[in-house]
């Protein structure tokens, strides 16, 4: 039992990351409706500007994050200005398609970055562990946890509450509607942009203090967003949080009792599991578990 | 006061809808503009809002000027803040907010003053203050309706834009929402310009009328003599008598006069 509740426990620090990053996903398509596939690139870049701040520049963890959150949703709103701004109008198949483009051509500068090594941020609190009915936590877990938490609340408040955020909510449902108000849907465009920039920097930071740091292929893990988003509903933001961390618990379940109950798998199932869940949930509810009834293609 | 001169508009740099318009709705008054379906009066007010660029349609000619200022190159963010509202055709409340959160996304680009302005609207229609927290897409029709004026009258617009607001409602809300058009362009002294299919409702509360055909303005007068002409009687508001079948064949003459 304690195993069980440990893999959850664990399964959701992991999944935290996820979920920041299907936040990211799910806000860029309820409000433009493309699916970014610039995310991956955007969470590694966001990683290495938290660490290019923090190990060459020598600032501290937390003011390198705020920086790199800054300097991520300002290359989100770049990337939604020169690439699919003047696309507006275009098939959303199209969008997609150059956001793929834009995601190779931003890991291609980054992988120069990266080089041959392995970037890994000095994660600053120690390794010390918390330990509680025979539960462990790591430091650093707990301030995922954490850190995702107040980030998730207050992008909802936002979202809920603020003026912006009620325009961008307001785009999403009707742009022509939004624009008879005297909203700026580009700018809400941009705004969505910035904000999965932000997200995916977040993210991507507390990956790089993970034990491989960043290396050329880090970018893989920013794919686990996408059966997390399915599994949630691509326009559901409570669905992109809920799958993140289904996404990253049934990784960490899998991985702990699959070589035990299921060996004919074979080794690192727990990669696929993520992919297996979001195909069941594709077969019982297409539309994911919070995502509204609906057939769009892509 | 709002100009339209002489604007031909063109979608997908091809169709050409507006061949021509000039009309003038004057400060402080209502005007009504007539026409069938597809004589291209909500793409007049497309291009008057702005709206237009989004449904791949151009100002290939012509200017329309807002309190003088020549808008027709603006975005509708720019247009809204100079002082133009607009309640689109079909309602179009954002179904899934409430009924504040519409009031409040109608007041977006005001920088201060926002309550105080949506308790106003809650005044004029005191029926969507009983309603505040519910969801609009619940509303019934009337009450949709009068959300979708009053988010347009949040931001306090000197003209307004009516696209068929008595669409789908029943004759009794029709009477509602007229009399509330009237209320609004009385006591806030908003110039209004009324798009209708219910001509008999537009010409009753309005000053001036126009009717477009075909993407020209064929007619323009005093709502009164409106009401009163052959033509407007027989096309839109309709006899006391039946109309014998020769009628049919005076119509198509008629046409021809008026296109020419």
């Amino acid at each position: 039992m304690t195993t069980f509740a440990q893999a959850i426990l664990s399964g959701t620090a992991q999944g935290a990351i996820y979920a920041l990053l299907a936040l990211g996903f799910v806000i860029i398509y309820k409000a433009t409706h493309v699916i970014s596939f610039a995310q991956p690139a955007l969470m590694v870049i966001g990683g290495l500007f938290s660490y290019h701040f923090s190990a060459v520049f020598g600032l501290p963890f937390w003011p390198s994050l705020f920086i790199a959150i800054l300097l991520g949703a300002g290359l989100g709103m770049l990337i939604e200005r020169l690439a699919l701004r003047p696309m507006i109008g275009k098939p959303v198949f199209t969008l997609a398609i150059i956001t793929i483009g834009v995601d190779v051509v931003l890991r291609v500068l980054a992988n120069r970055y990266i080089g041959a090594d392995s970037r890994a941020l000095r994660y600053p609190g120690g390794s010390e562990r918390y330990e509680f009915l025979g539960l462990a936590l790591s430091h650093r877990q707990v301030t995922i946890i954490v850190v995702t938490l107040i980030t998730v609340v207050s992008l909802a408040l936002f979202i809920r509450y603020a003026k912006a955020g009620l325009a961008m909510r307001a785009t999403a449902l009707d742009q022509e509607t939004a624009l008879a108000q005297g909203v700026k849907v580009g700018a809400m465009f941009a705004l969505a942009w910035a904000i999965a920039g932000g997200l995916a920097a977040i993210a991507g930071t507390f990956i790089a203090t993970g034990s491989g740091g960043i290396e050329q292929d880090t970018w893989i893990i920013a794919l686990k967003a996408l059966p997390a988003i399915i599994i949630g509903g691509l326009d559901s933001l409570q669905g992109a949080v809920i799958g993140g961390l289904a996404v990253g618990i049934i990784e960490q379940i899998t991985a702990v009792y699959q070589a035990a109950y299921l060996p004919f798998l074979g080794t690192n199932f727990s990669l696929v599991a993520p992919y297996a869940l979001m195909f069941v949930v594709l077969l019982i509810r297409p539309y994911g578990l919070f995502g509204t009834k609906e057939v769009e293609r892509v | 006061m709002l100009t339209v001169k002489n604007v031909e508009v063109v979608y997908n740099d091809v169709i050409q809808v507006l061949r021509g318009v000039s009309l003038t709705v004057e400060k402080g008054r209502i005007t009504a503009l007539l026409g069938a379906n597809g004589a291209g009066k909500t793409t007049l007010l497309r291009a008057v809002s702005g709206l237009l660029d989004i449904h791949d349609g151009e100002v290939t000619k012509g200017r329309i000027e807002l309190n003088g200022r020549a808008v027709h190159t603006w975005p509708p963010a720019k247009i809204v803040s100079a002082g133009l509202g607009q309640v689109l055709e079909g309602r179009r409340v954002f179904a899934e907010f409430t009924v504040e959160e519409n009031l409040r996304i109608g007041g977006h680009t005001r920088r201060s003053g926002l309550h105080e302005s949506i308790e106003e609207i809650y005044h004029l229609f005191p029926v969507l203050k009983e309603r505040r927290r519910r969801t609009a897409g619940y509303l019934s029709g009337g009450e949709q309706q009068m959300l979708a004026m009053g988010r347009a009258l949040v931001a306090q617009p000197d003209v307004i834009l009516l696209d068929e607001p008595s669409l789908g409602l029943a004759p009794r809300i029709v009477q509602q929402i007229k009399d509330l058009v009237v209320q609004v362009n009385q006591e806030r002294g908003t110039t209004v310009l009324l798009v209708e299919q219910n001509a008999m409702m537009a010409l009753s509360i309005a000053h001036q009328g126009y009717v477009m055909e075909q993407g020209k303005i064929v007619m323009d007068d005093a709502a009164a003599n409106l009401m009163e002409n052959e033509d407007i009687r027989d096309f839109y508001l309709g006899r006391g008598e039946l109309s014998t079948s020769y009628r049919n064949l005076k119509h198509y003459k008629r046409r021809k006069r008026w296109l020419s």
